[in-house]
């Protein structure tokens, strides 16, 4: 404890007790590739203060962040804490950059780049490789045809990154007789819907982490309900189904606008929250707003004699996003 | 001591005339060059803080219960990365003010990329014998958002999980390769493919950064290579730097902005929440919410694909082009590609090939300038459309409307920045050009060296 108490004192008078200003009295104007013209030693005892003070500072925040950190580690006091040791250490930093040490200013004079000589001689040393080599446009050729070659040895790692497309985007987890369910796996009967309201649907026992899975669920009066005649069976007493996912970018479509007064509202629509493409809900889900570009894909329900909603067949369409080729319906 | 130290390096490497130079190596003056090294600063934040995330991250989609310390949250059965990033930031002690450091440092990261390309475009900056350097700086902002984009999509919450459902989308919408290159990269279809994570993983901790660092120790060399440009004014002529010396005086500021970038994120990262995964919850595909927000360097790709109309042309019955194309990889192409065309541009336009050593003020090139606000005011009305949501939700204006605005102002708004901007730089330079040309009586003007504009030291 003596013994630290003395290391202190002498640490203090090292620091504090160093005279600044007289001590640097270089001449300017030393050789170097910068010419100095201007150099002013600034410091005084009060800046030095100021500096040591805060560098100690510094070295108190860290300590506190440190204690903080084992004792009690919340998040806005260790931010605080190391924040505040950083910004003591900068200040510091500039206080000594741009008052404690010598301000000088110094004028260095560019390089001028490219030589004409020297570029010669490099174009005369590149050129030199093909002296006495008599087919060179061959053998350039045969280099080529070498890179190309091995471009195509390392093109197929490359390509078994991703497996082949045709089939996977088409696949869905839905198949006809499989019952729908909600989020909790309850079966979906005709008499939980009604207009006004949606409901999401999933196939019973697969997996929901595919972008097929997903169907929002809503009634149409039936004398409103606008779909191609052969799609019309798949939508039991105006009960009509529709993929979930956005076919612009994906998201799913969690929004439905249904109009409270009939004669001003807009017509009810299902909007996707990402760039706020409008499905028609009474016009097989066609865009009436937005970016998107194709009608989220129906997919025809039956009622089981349960009362509870079934597939009865695949998607009318696409579902997710368009890529190159897909068909527009 | 430090001279002990030095003999004792240079008697092995001789490192005595490198040091030298460096020493006093001189940089010319002036606050806006002090965005490069913000960012730069901001980057090193970035790893430091990233290498503590990388050895908490779980990069896996496998499903596990989380059973954790946040309570809304128990027994729901998660993505390994979601839990893992939630644990990291609420059991880990300190892990959360790392967290946020980390994604505030992006977020800073970012815009001084992005203000320091607009110094460098404003001040022709770019000019020769610059552009090399300009064009590894310009793909250094482009790999910055990606980086940023990888980052924020890591934890496989509802908001990032939307984020990369529309970076697949757009994937796929490129024409012809679209759905083998989306397949492509990420194993199969999203979600569902188990191998995305591991290699978003990679490419966000390790191939991304690697691939910066190294740009960055370019760029740095070329600058030193070639020194600081400096603006007109006092000592300087195109043949020389005038300026601070490395050593002391430089050396110390700069470690001073070092220190106070820290802070400054370190600071936001203890007291300023961003992105509480927590609260969004996991990703599922059949989820989603209104008004969700991207990271801000992202809102210009969102703009484009909200403006979009809903073209996608077809042959017969089968899309050429999907939709997401336009908005969300057209136009951030034409975006980078006319960025980096900027030098040929502008040498061509205002047919002008000679080296510059001298920046120009804004006002001094007045159809450069105008250009250059012209093109960001393009870009910015963009991002300012990806907002729409928003001020639909908070302030109740109808978001159709609102798209159409923003369609028209897009188209009118670069235009009338450009001619806005010429006119007042115009004005600028006539004024100093000559101050007393309201003035009748007789006058002597006495410029210090002819040519000199007026009024400048």
């Amino acid at each position: 404890m003596r013994r630290l108490a003395v290391w202190l004192i002498l640490a203090w008078a090292w620091l504090f007790g160093r005279r600044g200003p007289e001590e640097e009295k270089r001449e300017p104007g030393r050789e170097g590739p910068a010419e100095r013209v201007e150099f002013d030693v600034g410091a005084t005892r009060r800046l030095e203060n100021v500096v040591i003070f805060v560098l100690l500072l510094t070295a108190a925040a860290g300590v506190g962040f440190a204690v903080l950190y084992v004792a009690y580690p919340d998040t806005q006091l260790l931010g605080a804490t190391l924040g505040g040791a950083l910004a003591a250490l900068a200040l510091a930093a500039v206080v000594a950059g741009k008052r404690l040490v010598p301000q000088e200013t110094a004028i260095e004079e560019r390089e001028g780049f490219g030589d004409p000589d020297e570029r010669e001689q490099v174009g005369e040393l590149l050129t030199e490789a093909g002296e006495g080599v008599s087919r060179r446009g061959l053998l350039l050729g045969a280099a080529g045809t070498a890179g190309a070659g091995l471009g195509v040895a390392l093109a197929f790692p490359l390509a078994s990154l991703g497996p082949n497309v045709d089939d996977e985007v088409r696949r869905t987890p839905w198949r006809a007789g499989r019952r729908v369910v909600d989020s909790k796996g309850e079966p979906i009967t005709a008499d939980r819907i009604e207009p006004g309201m949606f409901l999401t649907g999933f196939p019973e026992g697969a997996s929901r982490q595919e972008l097929g899975a997903s169907i929002v669920i809503v009634q149409v009066p039936l004398d409103e309900l606008e779909l191609p005649p052969e799609r019309m069976a798949g939508a039991p007493e105006g009960i009509v189904a529709y993929s979930k996912i956005c076919t612009h970018a994906a998201c799913a479509v969690s929004m439905y606008r249904h109009p409270k007064y009939e004669p001003t509202a807009p017509r009810a629509a299902l909007v996707c929250p990402c760039h706020y493409s409008t499905f028609d809900v009474a016009k097989g889900a066609e865009v009436i707003f937005g970016p998107a570009a194709r009608p989220l894909p129906q997919l025809p329900l039956r009622v089981g004699a349960r009362r509870e909603l079934i597939c009865a067949g695949g998607y009318s369409g696409q579902i997710g996003p368009s890529y190159p080729g897909v068909r527009k319906q | 001591m430090i001279r002990r130290a030095f003999r004792f390096v240079d008697e092995r490497v001789g490192a005595a005339p490198f040091v030298k130079r460096m020493l006093r190596y001189v940089f010319p003056d002036h606050w806006s060059f002090m965005l490069g090294e913000i960012a730069l600063y901001s980057f090193v934040v970035l790893v430091a803080t990233g290498i503590f995330l990388a050895f908490y991250y779980e990069p896996s989609s496998a499903r596990t219960v989380y059973n954790g310390s946040y309570e809304p949250l128990q027994g729901l059965l998660v993505g390994k990365n979601y839990a893992s990033t939630v644990n990291l930031s609420l059991d880990v002690p300190g892990g959360l003010l790392i967290r946020q450091t980390h994604h505030w440092a992006a977020n800073i990261f970012i815009v001084a990329i992005v203000l320091h390309v607009f110094r460098i475009v404003l001040t022709g900056a770019f000019r020769k014998p610059r552009e090399i350097n300009y064009w590894i700086g310009v793909t250094m902002a482009g790999l910055a958002i990606f980086e940023g984009f990888a980052g924020y999509s890591l934890p496989d919450d509802l908001l990032s999980g939307m984020g990369l459902a529309i970076a697949y989308a757009v994937g796929m919408s490129t024409p012809v390769v679209g759905d083998d290159f989306s397949f492509l990269a990420w194993g199969g279809e999203y979600p569902g493919s188990s191998d995305f994570w591991p290699r978003l993983f990679t490419i966000h901790v390790l191939i991304v950064p690697i691939i910066l660092a190294g740009l960055i120790a370019v760029h740095l060399g070329i600058i030193m290579r070639q020194h600081h440009t400096q603006f007109r004014g006092g000592r300087a002529t195109e043949g020389n730097v005038v300026g601070t010396p490395m050593w002391p005086g430089y050396a110390l500021r700069s470690i001073g902005l070092l220190f106070a970038v820290a802070a400054v994120l370190v600071l936001l990262g203890g007291l300023i929440q961003v992105n509480p995964i927590w609260e969004w919850g996991p990703y599922e595909p059949d989820l989603s919410t209104n008004g969700a927000q991207p990271d801000w360097y992202l809102g210009w790709l969102i703009g484009g694909l909200r403006l979009m109309p809903p073209l996608e042309p077809t042959v017969g019955d089968y899309t050429v082009v999907p939709n997401p194309f336009w908005g969300g990889l057209l136009f951030p192409t034409i975006v980078f590609l006319t960025l980096y065309a900027w030098p040929f541009i502008d040498r061509w336009w205002l047919g002008d090939k000679r080296r510059h050593e001298l920046l120009d003020r804004p006002r001094d090139n007045p159809r450069r300038t105008a250009f250059t606000v012209a093109f960001f005011t393009w870009v910015f009305t963009v991002f300012a459309a990806g907002a729409t949501d928003r001020v639909y939700l908070l302030g109740d204006i109808p978001y159709v409307g609102q798209v159409w605005v923003f369609r028209f102002l897009t188209i009118v708004l670069p235009l009338f920045a450009y001619y806005l901007t010429k006119s007042i730089c115009q004005e600028l330079r006539e004024r100093e050009l000559r101050p007393l040309r309201e003035f009748s009586g007789e006058t002597e003007v006495v410029r210090e060296r002819p040519g000199d504009p007026v009024g400048r030291a």
